[in-house]
């Protein structure tokens, strides 16, 4: 089952509350995203570590429902 | 804990010690078999690092155990000196930024960017 927009940014704000999410569906598929994710709980955090809390926040659908998404993480 | 898991961390081990670059992908250099793992292939070529790649297509105990072993959820995945780089997004970031090729000169990896 692919994920809609409002699936993923719903469960991005659901563990990062204060993030600003702009997604975009790349082939209009519903399978392949770009997100953009800011949030000020990034401030300090590797790259890795940004991206990570990102695809935790997705619930292990990142790589299985959601095959594909293009991600960039800033603080601010 | 399962045998299996040891066996496969132990086969990726092995592989990121005997080589310095090693990327996890989708396919082989030559036929990558999904778009980020063209991309970061593309993006090695370009700066001329020798490296090793691992199609995790041809192994899905390696394909599942990768993602364990960085505790990461997609392939690619690019390792340097046994360091753990990133996936697709972050190598093109650290491309684009610099930053790669300095990372590549700082652990001592042979360049030779285009």
């Amino acid at each position: 089952m692919a994920m809609t927009k409002d699936n993923i940014e719903e469960l991005i704000k659901q563990s990062i509350p204060d993030a600003k999410v702009t997604i975009e569906d790349l082939r209009g598929d519903g399978d392949h995203y770009s997100a953009i994710v800011v949030s000020k709980s990034f401030d300090g955090k590797s790259m890795i570590q940004q991206h990570k809390m990102v695809y935790e926040s997705l619930q292990g659908k990142m790589g299985n429902e959601l095959h594909a998404l293009e991600l960039k993480t800033k603080s601010e | 804990m399962n045998e299996n898991i040891l066996d496969v961390t132990e086969s990726i081990n092995n592989e990121i010690k005997t080589n310095s670059v090693v990327l996890y992908m989708k396919g082989s250099v030559a036929f990558p078999m999904c778009g980020f793992s063209a991309a970061t292939v593309q993006i090695l070529t370009s700066l001329g690092v020798k490296f090793s790649s691992v199609n995790v297509l041809d192994n899905e105990k390696i394909r599942e155990g990768i993602k364990k072993f960085s505790n990461w959820p997609t392939i690619p995945q690019l390792y340097v000196k046994e360091e753990f780089i990133g996936g697709c997004d972050i190598v093109k970031e650290m491309y684009e930024s610099g930053e790669l090729l300095e990372l590549l000169k700082s652990k001592g990896i042979e360049v030779n960017p285009s």
